[in-house]
């Protein structure tokens, strides 16, 4: 891999804020047209890491360049090269949509952008309140000026810092088929988001982030199939037979992703912690290392004269790998 | 093409979209303190032979009004946009710490000369203000804006709160303005005070400022304008570091 089919380049960064170590020597490239996931909990070190990317914060030490700039030394081509949406709904109270973008693309050097603002405007429903003051906006809308404002200079990166955060279902699929298609033109796109879903969907590859280290970089594809953990749910009364118990799925503390995770098996996990009394029917969360093993657990239940009244097999999903790596 | 046009036109836009606000206001304050000063101590006050009171008074409140617009410009801009965290949208650009201190000041400047321009408008019908040399009421108007601006870029920097602010204007630009002879002459007051004043760079750009319209100062223009343009250098030079190293704004 050539430094330059790299859209980011991130080596050995760190930085300190106080007492707190953010990132702690952070490697990744994000090769040139990736959709790139960034994934960990809050406090992980995401937000930081795109500061440092984008010239909002500055690192200790180690280096970034986004297409081949350094994002220090020759920042401005480096900030020419990306297209940020930032996490906080952020607005200028004194300007209307049209001249927030007018002004945004004068910060950019460029002048007669209007066709392209009214592209972007038809791409993101913005055009009936063009004219209409940023204060008077809705949330999901000046969300969408967010996005419209980070692309005003067609950046060949875009950063999308969690751009779902509060937006409703109608507006979340819009922007993601606006934001697939600037993937498909062949921007290079990096996500974070608390929807481990739309990581999973919209993601080819993900890094995860935890105490300001990668501690997971893979293909989506991949990170799904290296932890290889089938799940399966049985409901049976009289409690799991004692050879079982080994197999029953880890239920670490409940975090802000985990309680995501609530439609596949967090809630039953929390029934595995307490012995089930032996008339009471439970369901049991099991990971197996193969379809093979599902022969085993069936012959165990049997040979302890357990009756199964429900059996699911459940298909890993990236809640279940961000859990499992969080948690390691 | 560089972003720095583009900012400045923000920023000039940004306070004239409340100019009612930015510029009616300070206009009417600096009229009254002309119709109350002027009326009470018309009379009893005569600084210089062949001026009346309240033409001496002009120049000063037109200078005060300049210096308090230009700081407010810069400093309430900067530090709202910090709050609010819409100073991103200036902060991922490619604009450097040159063109972002420039635009800033440059729009504070204009602030400056437009409200004290408004103020001279405003007090014609009054009392009439003859400038006798104009490159003098210039060249304080500019530099004395510019000095006030990049004061207001130095305190919002270094505020994270709207009180901080507030606090350098009523603690720093206030006692300094005031006590500058706006009101009267540095003459007219205890040999201590005098002395004292002379410390106050606001003192030299007022002083020199009337000497444009009457042709008479405590102290020499010259001297003046180098005093204030000394200030404006260090005062400059500090806001450009701090810029320049990320303080307080690039984490």
């Amino acid at each position: 891999m050539t430094a330059s089919s790299n859209a980011i380049e991130i080596q050995a960064v760190t930085k300190r804020f106080g007492g707190t170590q953010a990132l702690a020597g952070v490697d990744l490239q994000v090769r040139q047209g990736e959709f790139f996931g960034l994934l960990g909990p809050n406090g992980a070190g995401k937000t930081t890491l795109i500061s440092i990317l984008a010239g909002l914060a500055r690192a200790d030490s180690g280096q970034v360049r986004v297409m081949g700039h350094d994002v220090r030394r020759d920042f401005r081509a480096a900030r020419r090269a990306l297209g940020v949406v930032p996490q906080e709904l952020v607005f200028d109270p004194f300007f209307s949509v049209r001249e927030t973008l007018q002004l945004q693309s004068g910060y950019f050097g460029i002048r007669n952008n209007q066709r392209w603002i009214d592209e972007l405007m038809g791409h993101l429903d913005l055009q009936s309140k063009a004219d209409a003051n940023m204060r008077s906006l809705s949330g999901g809308m000046k969300r969408r000026v967010l996005v419209a404002q980070a692309l005003v200079h067609k950046p060949p990166v875009i950063v999308l810092d969690e751009p779902t955060a509060g937006v409703d279902v109608e507006l979340r699929q819009g922007l993601w088929r606006f934001i697939r298609g600037l993937h498909q033109e062949g921007h290079t796109i990096v996500l974070t988001t608390h929807y481990l879903e739309e990581a999973e969907q919209m993601c080819g590859r993900i890094a995860m982030l935890k105490q300001g280290r990668v501690v997971a970089l893979d293909s989506t594809a991949s990170l799904l199939r290296k932890l290889h953990s089938l799940h399966v749910r049985v409901r049976t009364a009289g409690g799991l037979p004692e050879s079982l118990r080994p197999l029953l799925r880890a239920t670490p503390a409940a975090s802000a992703e985990s309680s995501a995770a609530a439609n596949s098996m967090a809630p039953n996990a929390a029934n595995d912690q307490q012995p089930s009394s032996a008339a009471q029917s439970a369901d049991h969360v099991l990971r197996l290392q193969s379809y093979a093993q599902l022969e085993e657990v069936l012959a165990d239940l049997r040979a302890a004269g357990r009756v199964i009244e429900e059996l699911e097999l459940l298909q890993p999903d990236l809640e279940d790998v961000f859990l499992e790596i969080m948690h390691r | 093409m560089s972003g720095f046009p583009t900012l400045l036109y923000k920023e000039v836009l940004r306070f004239w979209k409340v100019a009612h606000q930015t510029v009616a206001a300070p206009v009417l304050t600096a009229l009254l303190y002309l119709l109350i000063f002027g009326h009470a101590l018309e009379d009893r006050v005569r600084i210089y032979d062949s001026v009346t009171y309240t033409q001496f008074l002009v120049p000063g409140l037109v200078m005060m009004s300049v210096l308090q617009n230009a700081f407010a410009n810069t400093s309430s801009s900067l530090i709202q946009s910090k709050i609010t965290g819409n100073l991103v949208f200036v902060l991922l650009p490619p604009i450097s710490h040159w063109e972002f201190f420039s635009a800033y000041v440059l729009a504070s400047v204009v602030r400056g000369v437009v409200v004290g321009g408004g103020v001279f408008l405003a007090t014609l019908p009054f009392v009439s203000s003859v400038p006798v040399a104009p490159f003098w009421i210039l060249s304080f108007a500019l530099v004395g804006s510019a000095l006030f601006g990049a004061l207001g870029l130095v305190a919002a920097v270094w505020a994270e709160k709207i009180d901080q602010v507030a606090a350098f204007q009523n603690f720093l630009i206030m006692p300094l303005t005031f006590l500058s002879g706006v009101f009267y002459s540095i003459h007219s007051l205890p040999a201590f005070w005098q002395q004292l004043s002379h410390f106050n760079p606001v003192f030299y750009i007022i002083d020199g400022f009337r000497y444009g319209f009457f042709g008479v100062s405590d102290v020499d223009p010259w001297f003046g304008l180098a005093v204030a343009s000394g200030c404006l250098v260090l005062v400059c030079t500090l806001s450009c570091a701090m810029l320049a190293s990320g303080y307080k704004m690039r984490h």
